[in-house]
């Protein structure tokens, strides 16, 4: 009796000071967990979108310009991909940089690998992929994007693909490629050539079936079926400017997975201030919406009922949400200047915005578009959530 | 001494000097080309989609030449004309600063 009470007595006991790792916080889970860019210091802030508050700040990352990162399958870590070539493994629960590999000299992003064992770097200098064991970042594969005998071409829109594979597009050479990693000692490679003039970056659908690459070289869109035997690539929405005079384009669209509401995808225009809706039965063109910008990012809602637009530099103070019943803008919000970045919380009843210039993260719910938090971060760009680790495309 | 470089600049390029760039206006065009530039050239100016536009990688290249692309972009490329959003004489700064290499952005140091 005495013994067992002794035993609930410690077990009720809290932890003493002494005997808890320094850093370590207490256990919690890590689905509520994200991180902000703050890429002029390196760093990124750790955030809890339940509450809606900063953590804490992990520093050390290197140049963070056009940083992205993806997700261990527990969401309790981080790859954090730098412009400087830099791979970074980041453990959120203890907030410390377990890993960190210079793996070229110009990166743009990378992909986690569908069962999450592996993780590629998409680069620029030298264009190619690399792929790295995601437990220990040892190289598994190096793919030179060699298009011609000595050139290699910078390599954009990288996702996984199921079965272990890893699709990119290849901006120097109009390709698509697809590696195959499932024998990690031979990896595949499927080459698609004259995809359309320079792919600028591209989407898999959260089916994983299609693989969309816009085009800044011309009008249109590049599709890829992959679930065909013999996987080829088709235009689509050719011609979409009707010849018209482009207008700049400040800054390049991206698109990734985010696009698809429902059974239409919503497609930023190139040099035109237009979001264009495509069916994803079809693959044609069923409608175009005006919005007040180049759009950047086009982000369907996770339920698909919204779609939220930014833009580039000079109408990048401005937010645009689309309804996709109606296909008319709903709401222009100015969350603060220079809106880099979106990213839903999982079920979407919230969306967190950076505003760069503002120093400033505004957590806006989605239906009353009231502004439910701010977080002071400095000159944030990039916001990812650990949700994005249970979804192809991310 | 960079204020000394800066006024070489203004009195080597005449046009510019008809509308200068004011003290204020200077740190804002660090801002725009570390920032916004950066999306394509790095906030580091090291390269990505754009090509590295560091003192080193720009040396031999004559200011003139930048400042038509910075003006006219570079057709073919994603390099846009920034005729809408920058004026000669600010094209022509940056131009300079960016072969004499680009001062940093006082607000990156907290």
């Amino acid at each position: 009796m005495k013994r067992r009470d002794l035993l609930g007595a410690l077990a009720a006991a809290p932890l003493l000071p002494g005997c808890a790792l320094p850093a370590a916080p207490d256990a919690r889970g890590s689905g509520d967990l994200g991180v902000v860019v703050e890429r002029s210091r390196g760093a990124l802030a750790l955030v809890d979108t339940s509450r809606r508050e900063l953590l804490a700040e992990i520093g050390g990352l290197g140049d963070l310009s056009h940083a992205s990162v993806v997700f261990s399958r527990d969401g309790g870590t981080a790859y954090v991909f730098g412009r400087d070539g830099a791979l970074s493994k980041v453990n959120l629960l203890t907030r410390r940089v377990e890993k960190r590999l210079v793996q070229a000299g110009n990166s743009i992003g990378g992909a986690i690998s569908q069962d999450g064992s592996l993780v590629a770097a998409q680069n620029y200098t030298p264009g190619g992929i690399k792929v790295f064991d995601a437990r220990s970042l040892a190289l598994v594969a190096d793919i030179p994007a060699e298009h011609a005998p000595g050139k290699t071409s910078r390599v954009v829109g990288l996702a996984d693909l199921p079965g272990q594979r890893f699709v990119f597009s290849l901006f120097d050479a109009d390709a698509i490629w697809i590696a195959d990693l499932s024998d990690r000692s031979r990896p595949g490679l499927v080459k698609l050539d004259g995809i359309g003039r320079q792919p600028y970056d591209a989407l898999v659908t959260p089916d994983g079936r299609h693989y969309v690459a816009g085009l800044f070289g011309e009008d249109g869109l590049a599709l890829v079926d992959l679930w065909d035997d013999v996987p080829s690539a088709r235009r689509i929405l050719a011609g979409y400017g009707r010849g018209e005079q482009a207008l700049p384009v400040y800054k390049m669209p991206h698109l990734r997975g985010w696009a698809v509401a429902g059974r239409h995808a919503y497609l930023p225009a190139i040099g035109r201030h237009e979001v264009l809706v495509v069916d994803t039965a079809s693959w044609q063109e069923v409608g175009r919406i005006a919005v007040a910008g180049q759009p950047v990012f086009v982000m369907a809602q996770p339920d698909g009922r919204q779609v939220w637009v930014n833009f580039a530099v000079p109408d990048y103070d401005h937010v645009q949400v689309i309804d996709t019943r109606s296909r008319r803008i709903v709401r222009t919000l100015s969350p603060g200047k220079a809106v880099l970045h979106m990213e839903f919380t999982p079920r979407g009843e919230a969306v967190w915005i950076s505003s760069r210039d503002a120093n400033r993260v505004s957590v806006i719910d989605t239906q009353r578009f009231e502004t439910l938090a701010t977080l002071d971060i400095f000159e944030p760009s990039g916001v990812f959530f650990t949700s994005r680790a249970a979804r192809m495309g991310f | 001494m960079r204020r000394l470089g800066f006024l070489v600049a203004l009195l080597a390029s005449a046009p510019a000097l008809a509308q200068g760039v004011a003290e204020g206006r200077s740190a804002e065009l660090v801002r725009i080309v570390r920032q916004d530039c950066g999306s394509c050239h790095g906030m580091r100016l090291t390269g990505g989609l754009g090509p590295p536009l560091t003192r080193e990688a720009l040396a031999g290249k004559p200011v003139d030449a930048l400042v038509a692309t910075i003006v006219h972009g570079r057709p073919g490329t994603p390099m846009p004309a920034w005729r809408g959003l920058l004026s000669d004489a600010e094209a022509t700064w940056i131009a300079e600063q960016l072969a004499g290499g680009f001062p940093e952005q006082r607000s990156a140091r907290r």
